[in-house]
């Protein structure tokens, strides 16, 4: 019986290994623009088109109603503003559905850019290509106002709560590196997370400021926002669009974004949809 | 005193069993040694192993899986005792006989049927988040709790039909022994029926367990931290998948303990009685 | 001067019982006196395993009366609990329990049924085990045992509470020819010591011996009934006569 296991186990293994890597070529550093972007030479999934993955379901303030094609939504209107830059017509932008989860890991991608709040961190580059930040987030605390972190002031407060987090966010780094007494509980989607929130599961949730603010308003409206959350080792956090690793999408992606930045595109889109973040007070 | 004859097939047999034995133990090592360097000359091995294989990432993320497992043990513990003991009782009063205890019955086999039909997954959700959600006073708001609840309604309809499956395997003969002593149906069911009806069905209960040893770790969608969601937070971090093969190989090893009891257990049982 | 006779026992009057729509007993009437051994004989299929288990109310019957010690306890209203306490049963295929050790298959139905104290029971069990020549078995598990032994077992988890009845279902017929005579010689004895008895046998030889009154049964109605030199050596019935001749033929008298 051992013998045929251990068979089995040498056959899968010879199976994996023997299927030769395919070795992926580094990207040229830097963006590039004009002629080598042009829209016929961009080597995207489907020819003439661009193809967009976000999450199912999606949320305000990034996308609204759940329908990222009306273009409605902070990343929603980035992203057309980047498809636009390229060369493609609204009616050339493709949107399919990525779990959060899936599109950071290496691999093959169903998409040729991914827009979901994808913080730009080192580990995550081992595994994918990232354009130039679109957007600065910080991350905050929310809580019910019955709840004893609601009047957190400090940082050294908030370690006696109950966090919660979804499942491999830097939220989650974030509440991790608060040092909380309690371990943080961890959840599958933010949904859960809120869930548990409103239970009284968890007495404070981790999320980027932004989605904080919509969450606050709209959703929870007896949740308010404790505070923001200082950044690790000082480095801002950022978003940033979401290639396969060694794409050669990326340098021309990162210049749309360039462009969109130096022409005023990313800071008019953020007053008309991230306005109401306002400010939340900084724990320290 | 044997005859010549019979030394001779001794010997025979002898010399025949020492070579058989040589020559299994040469082919194992000769297979071994070519399997695993089939394996690891092969193309693709490095990147295997440094994706699943990582030992560095294995030792450093022993520590949180451990503790995620520690979770998952004593759920398991716990919820097995409650369900082993919930799901003899729906099984004993499946068999009450008579009209006045019909609704009893009814109720059983409504239970039965429900939870064995309702994914576990839909009553986590159900009860870690939507319970607490109603504010009745009196209802735990501790995931593990509530996971746990959920679990022991959901487990306990399967093995309600287990222990069922082993009550009507008792022989009628059985019964109508116990009757004829003037047995009434409670003692019929507790000195006679039950302990041969257990021993009948304990493969079964002890397959159940090890499903039950792999589905505590669901309890982690309601944001407690067991090894599974330890593995996937590591891995999620690092891109690697090692933490997700050190989880797996800890809960077969898990499952071998047990394995190994049920088979001893239902030796022993057979050993005492020829039933 | 009359005495008055002694009430019977039991009395089974005009007992009938269907499986599926056919009549397995068609109106049986039977009487067993105090001390008396009455041997139940007849084709298989006649009905003698069901009317000892009407008897035993572990069926229920379809019409007919049995009555113990004058009490019906064929009436709804009565405890058939109650009754099967003042009869014990054994049946052809032993039925021991066979996770419980041959001791504890004994003073099980004392201890839990009538109240006699652990102690009493086995001590109790003991000189049973003893008198049925088992006393060395009283920790053994059936399985460990021949099927003739396992058999006095059952007959002496029959006697452990003291019945006013035994019952013996064909007792003989699922065991070795070499092993039915160690059970029957128990029979005897019980006989000799005053029980009364309702047994099915096919042990004709045997039935001659000890029984006080042999009642032949066929398609579930009493043929013929009277002592055993009447109906195992001169039958009035043809019936009768014609079982007797096919089992002296198969060289079973």
């Amino acid at each position: 019986m051992l013998k045929k296991k251990a068979v089995m186990a040498a056959v899968a293994l010879l199976a994996v290994s023997a299927c030769a890597p395919v070795d992926e070529t580094p990207t040229a550093a830097g963006p590039a623009t004009g002629a080598a972007c042009a829209k016929d030479k961009l080597a995207t999934l489907a020819a003439g088109k661009l193809t967009f993955g976000t999450d199912e379901p999606v949320y305000q303030p990034w996308f609204v109603d759940n329908k990222p094609e009306s273009g409605q939504g902070f990343e929603a209107a980035v992203a057309y503003a980047v498809a636009g830059k390229l060369g493609y017509a609204p009616a050339d932008v493709v949107w399919t559905r990525v779990p959060f989860n899936a599109a950071i890991q290496p691999g093959k991608k169903a998409y040729d850019v991914d827009v979901n709040e994808f913080s730009i961190t080192d580990e995550r580059k081992q595994a994918v290509d990232f354009s130039s930040p679109y957007y600065d987030v910080a991350q905050a605390v929310i809580a019910p106002k019955s709840s004893p972190a609601a009047a957190a002031k400090t940082l050294a407060e908030l370690k006696k709560v109950k966090l919660g987090a979804q499942v491999g966010t830097t939220s989650y780094d974030a509440a991790q590196r608060l040092a909380p007494e309690q371990q943080v509980a961890v959840y599958n989607t933010n949904d859960d997370a809120k869930a548990a929130l409103g239970n009284g599961q968890i007495q404070a949730l981790v999320l980027d400021l932004p989605t904080a603010f919509y969450v606050t308003s709209a959703e929870l409206p007896d949740a308010t926002i404790v505070g923001q959350l200082p950044r690790g080792e000082g480095k801002p956090e950022q978003f940033g669009l979401v290639l396969d690793k060694g794409s050669s999408l990326t340098p021309c992606v990162s210049g749309a974004v360039d462009g969109l930045r130096s022409d005023g595109t990313l800071a008019k889109l953020e007053q008309e949809w991230l306005a109401t973040a306002g400010n939340a007070p900084e724990l320290k | 005193m044997i005859s010549d004859l019979q030394r001779d097939r001794l010997a025979y047999r002898r010399s025949r069993s020492r070579r058989s034995v040589l020559v299994a133990f040469a082919s194992t090592v000769v297979f071994a040694a070519v399997a695993v360097l089939a394996v690891t000359s092969s193309p693709g091995w490095p990147r295997v192993r440094q994706s699943f294989f990582n030992a560095e990432i294995a030792w450093r993320t022993l520590p949180a899986l451990l503790d995620g497992l520690w979770l998952n043990l004593r759920v398991l513990v716990v919820c097995e005792v409650l369900i082993l003991v919930l799901a003899l009782g729906i099984a004993v009063l499946r068999t009450l006989r008579g009209p006045v205890w019909f609704p009893v019955r009814a109720l059983a086999t409504g239970y039965v049927d429900f939870f064995r039909g309702l994914p576990l997954i839909i009553c986590l959700y159900l009860i870690g988040f939507g319970l607490p959600g109603l504010r009745l006073s009196g209802i735990p708001n501790d995931p593990v709790l509530l996971g746990g609840i959920a679990l022991v309604l959901v487990y306990s309809a399967y093995v309600a039909e287990v222990f069922r499956a082993g009550i009507e395997s008792v022989h009628p003969s059985q019964l109508a022994a116990a009757k004829s002593l003037g047995l009434g149906h409670a003692k019929t069911m507790r000195i006679v029926v039950l302990p041969q009806a257990v021993r009948r069905v304990l493969p079964a209960l002890l397959n159940d367990f090890v499903a039950l040893q792999k589905d505590c770790g669901l309890i982690s969608v309601l944001g407690a931290v067991d090894a599974v969601r330890a593995a996937q937070i590591t891995a999620s971090s690092s891109y690697n998948f090692t933490p997700y093969v050190v989880a797996g190989l800890l809960f077969v090893l898990l499952a071998i303990p047990s394995g190994r009891l049920a088979d001893w257990v239902s030796r022993r049982a057979t050993n005492r009685q020829g039933a | 001067m009359t005495v008055e006779p002694l009430e019977p026992v039991l009395s089974v009057r005009g007992l009938v019982k269907s499986y599926d729509g056919k009549r397995v007993l068609d109106g049986v009437d039977l009487d067993v006196g105090e001390h008396q051994v009455v041997v139940l004989i007849g084709p298989s299929g006649s009905g003698k395993s069901t009317l000892l288990r009407c008897v035993n109310l572990l069926e229920d019957l379809d019409d007919g009366q049995v009555l113990l010690d004058g009490d019906d306890i064929s009436d709804p209203r009565h405890d058939a609990g109650k009754a099967r306490r003042r009869m014990g049963i054994v049946f052809q295929a032993f039925n021991l329990f066979p996770h419980l050790s041959v001791l504890d298959n004994i003073t099980l139905a004392p201890r839990e049924v009538h109240g006699v104290p652990r102690k009493v029971a086995t001590q109790r069990a003991l000189d049973l085990l003893d008198r049925v020549g088992l006393s060395d078995k009283a920790n053994s598990y059936p399985d460990r045992l021949s099927g003739g032994q396992q058999q006095r077992v059952a007959i002496a988890r029959a006697l452990a509470y003291e019945p006013r009845l035994l019952l013996l279902d064909e007792i003989t017929s699922a065991l070795d020819p070499e092993l039915v005579g160690e059970v029957l010689a128990l029979v005897r004895e019980l006989a000799g010591q005053g029980r009364t008895i309702l047994m099915a046998t096919h042990e004709m030889g045997f039935a001659r011996q000890v029984a006080d009154q042999v009642v032949f049964l066929d398609h579930g109605s009493v043929v013929e009934t009277g002592p055993p030199e009447q109906v195992l050596g001169d039958p009035r019935h043809e019936r009768t006569r014609l079982f007797l001749r096919r089992v002296i033929d198969a060289g079973r008298i």
